[in-house]
């Protein structure tokens, strides 16, 4: 059975309570049932399970011939996945940290992004390429970035982040099964690792079976009246528990997980902001020139007279500090993100 | 043109050079075990990687002290050197002054970075010591470096250190080609602990020594077995003394062995050899040595580390002493100007 799932929460349909790194594992082991020409390749991705448990107990079902070791040689596998990909295989490429991908770039965006293009469409590249991102734990600033603005801004890939499992497991199985090169980034701090904190929804009910949540299409996370925050990944969650310390002043937030950078749901944004006037973003990237800006900007150029009050809550332009203190400063966290949302109401 | 020397090492070294050479190894553990003990005091309950004192990944070099160890003992201040997201040890060994070096591992503001770089950032310009937490990124800044010595007229040298997993990183071979090609004063460090995280190097690297790649380049390349400093010490003063001399670079591969996790909290349920790590410390089998040939008694041992002990003790209190950044200096420190105040 396959399940679109479109506007309803899929939390909704039931399932089981799995972690997000489990619930991701698990569309890729549908997927590689399913489907032979799909196969895994990273770094620690085999005996190891992944650093993030992004792969755990792939390689004792599939065999190392489809979860594969690679040598710490990322233009070299991500570039092999690129040509396997053009030869009509699937692969699923991980580069362990986002903030790695300064040394394959090229086979990345020159690559992976504009061959489909270059080929007017007759030459497709359906690969993943999945990587972690985010900081909170003074991992220091080659660790802790999220940087998909910056794969968002290159054009040919779509730009998947979850929030939680089920959509995890959900945007998955779509991004393998799309034709286009998806980039998948998976915040450490959703997937309910042991060894680091948990918010409490990053174990959550997730549908068996294969189950596909369409790639582009926000979700609204807690319906509300007074003031719009869109937002993504582990944000969406300190978002919520904002939201829930307003709720009982009153103050009643909407909040939208975007789900994917790549396409940006922009009519859910408008049509959230269009009842609520008021317009925060909240984005774990770099504040200028992404993603915040974007949102933004959408909205203005669609309706100038929408807007009554917008603030963006991003890291300011610097690079992720060491230092719990300065970190936590930078970070988009609860405290600066109420300080958005008073600011502005009435 | 690549050889292997067997342990024990070929010639006899000086009285002097060998209590040195094991100063450095236990300074280095001693701080390694400081810091381990910290890294996890407040870790719990379980183990939340982002909680206590020293949060973060914590990769730390226990069992590669031979290397640190053998290669510094020819350097000066005036030398560079770029190391891994595995630092200490050569930060240790290469002088870098112990109080900054723990603070900053500790996020303080009396820290190298002053909290902002960490573990995985060390830069030092006292000793011109720098690393990265990505892998190989290390090899062309040392190029640089070398560079700007030549250009200054000195004889300086740089010092680029990496894994043999990053031996397979582009930028690991276009370093080495560069090098050769304008014969810049470089040696070229690979330490072959066995693994790149969870993978062997049978299963990373086509041919069983990095040491024989350097054929390739046009320059000399010298693997040495056994983890023995004294071997070590042997290797790294002649590619010291060539790159010196201006005669151009050399690569020097060391089968090492990391003893502990690839960062603290790894299990390493992916390694088979696991039972056997600590009886292959290289440290007491040096002291063992050095007892044999007399340069070492009990009361030098003591010596020496009671020294050591001191040291790391004095650095860790002056790190838990020095105040946390205040937030609201973060953006301090993106741009050159900000240096100033
Ligand atoms: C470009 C890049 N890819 C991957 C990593 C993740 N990573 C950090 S250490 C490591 C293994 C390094 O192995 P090796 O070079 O042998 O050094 P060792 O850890 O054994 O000292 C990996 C894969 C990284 N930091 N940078």
């Amino acid at each position: 059975m396959t399940l679109t799932d479109t506007e309803q929460a899929p939390q909704a349909k039931g399932g089981r309570r799995l972690s997000t790194s489990k619930a991701m594992v698990e569309a890729i082991a549908q997927e590689m049932e399913r489907d032979e020409s799909v196969f895994y390749l990273g770094e620690d991705v085999g005996a190891y399970g992944g650093i993030f448990s992004s792969t755990t107990g792939l390689l004792e079902q599939f065999g190392p011939k489809r979860i594969i070791d690679t040598p710490i040689s990322e233009t070299g596998f991500i570039g092999l996945a690129v040509g396997a990909a053009t030869e009509g295989m699937r692969p699923i490429a991980e580069l362990m940290f986002a903030d790695f991908m300064g040394v394959c770039l090229d086979q990345i965006y020159n690559h992976m992004a504009k061959i489909g293009y270059f080929s007017g469409g007759r030459v497709k590249v359906p690969m993943v390429l999945t990587t972690a991102v985010g900081g909170g734990y003074s991992d220091g600033g080659q660790h802790s970035q999220t940087l998909w603005g910056t794969f968002a801004h290159l054009p040919g890939m779509k730009v998947v982040v979850p929030s939680n499992p089920a959509d995890a497991k959900g945007l998955m199985t779509s991004a393998i099964r799309d034709d286009s090169p998806v980039v998948y980034m998976f915040h450490k701090g959703i997937m309910g690792l042991p060894w680091m904190a948990k918010n409490r929804r990053s174990i959550d009910l997730v549908p068996e079976g294969e189950y596909t949540v369409p790639i582009g299409k926000a979700a609204v996370a807690r319906a509300g009246t007074d003031v719009t925050v869109v937002t993504l990944s582990l944000s969406v969650h300190h978002v919520l528990d904002v939201a829930d310390t307003l709720a009982g002043e009153g103050i009643d937030v909407e909040v939208l997980d975007l789900r994917s950078v790549v396409p940006l749901d922009r009519e859910a944004i408008l049509a959230s902001v269009a009842k609520t006037r008021r317009l925060v973003v909240v984005d774990e990237d770099y504040l200028s020139f992404g993603l915040s800006g974007e949102v933004v900007a959408g909205v203005v150029e669609a309706d100038p007279t929408l807007l009554t009050a917008v603030r963006r809550v991003a890291v300011p332009d610097v690079p992720i500090p060491y230092a719990r203190s300065l970190e936590y400063a930078v970070l988009p966290r609860h405290d600066r993100i109420e300080a958005a949302i008073r600011s502005v109401l009435p | 043109m690549s050889t292997t020397t067997p342990a024990p090492a070929v010639q006899e070294l000086s009285t002097e050079t060998r209590l040195g050479l094991y100063a450095s190894m236990v300074l280095v553990r001693t701080f390694e075990e400081a810091i381990l003990r910290e890294y996890h005091a407040d870790k719990g309950p379980g183990f939340d990687i982002g909680k206590g004192l020293v949060p973060g990944e914590m990769h730390l070099a226990a069992g590669q002290e031979p290397v640190s160890a053998g290669v510094c003992a020819h350097l000066t201040a005036d030398d560079a050197v770029t190391a891994t997201h595995r630092p200490h040890h050569f930060a240790i060994a290469h002088g870098m002054a112990l109080r900054p070096m723990a603070a900053e591992i500790f996020g303080r503001t009396t820290g190298l970075g002053r909290g902002r770089g960490g573990h995985m950032h060390l830069f030092d310009p006292d000793t011109h010591f720098s690393c990265s937490g990505i892998i190989a990124e290390g090899y062309p800044p040392a190029l640089g470096m070398a560079f700007a010595f030549r250009s200054r007229g000195t004889d300086a040298i740089a010092v680029a250190v990496t894994g043999e997993g990053a031996a397979n990183q582009g930028a690991f071979h276009e370093s080495l080609n560069l090098a050769a090609l304008w014969n810049l004063p470089v040696v070229f460090v690979v330490e072959d602990n066995d693994w790149g995280i969870s993978v062997p190097r049978s299963a990373s690297t086509s041919i069983p020594n990095n040491a024989d790649r350097a054929a390739a380049y046009g320059m000399p390349g010298h693997r040495v077995e056994g983890n023995d400093v004294e071997a070590v010490h042997e290797a790294a003063g002649r590619a010291v003394a060539r790159a010196r001399a201006g005669s151009g670079p050399s690569l020097i591969e060391v089968h090492t062995l990391r003893m502990w996790g690839h960062f603290e909290g790894d299990a390493q349920g992916y390694r088979p050899d696991l039972a056997d790590v600590a009886s292959h410390d290289p440290i007491p089998a040096y002291e063992d040595r050095l007892r044999s040939a007399h340069v070492l008694d009990d009361a030098t041992v003591a010596r020496v580390r009671a020294q050591a002990s001191a040291q790391v003790e004095d650095a860790i209190t002056f790190a838990k002493d020095s105040p946390e950044p205040d937030p609201a200096d973060a953006a301090l420190y993106v741009f050159a100007e900000e240096a100033q105040s």
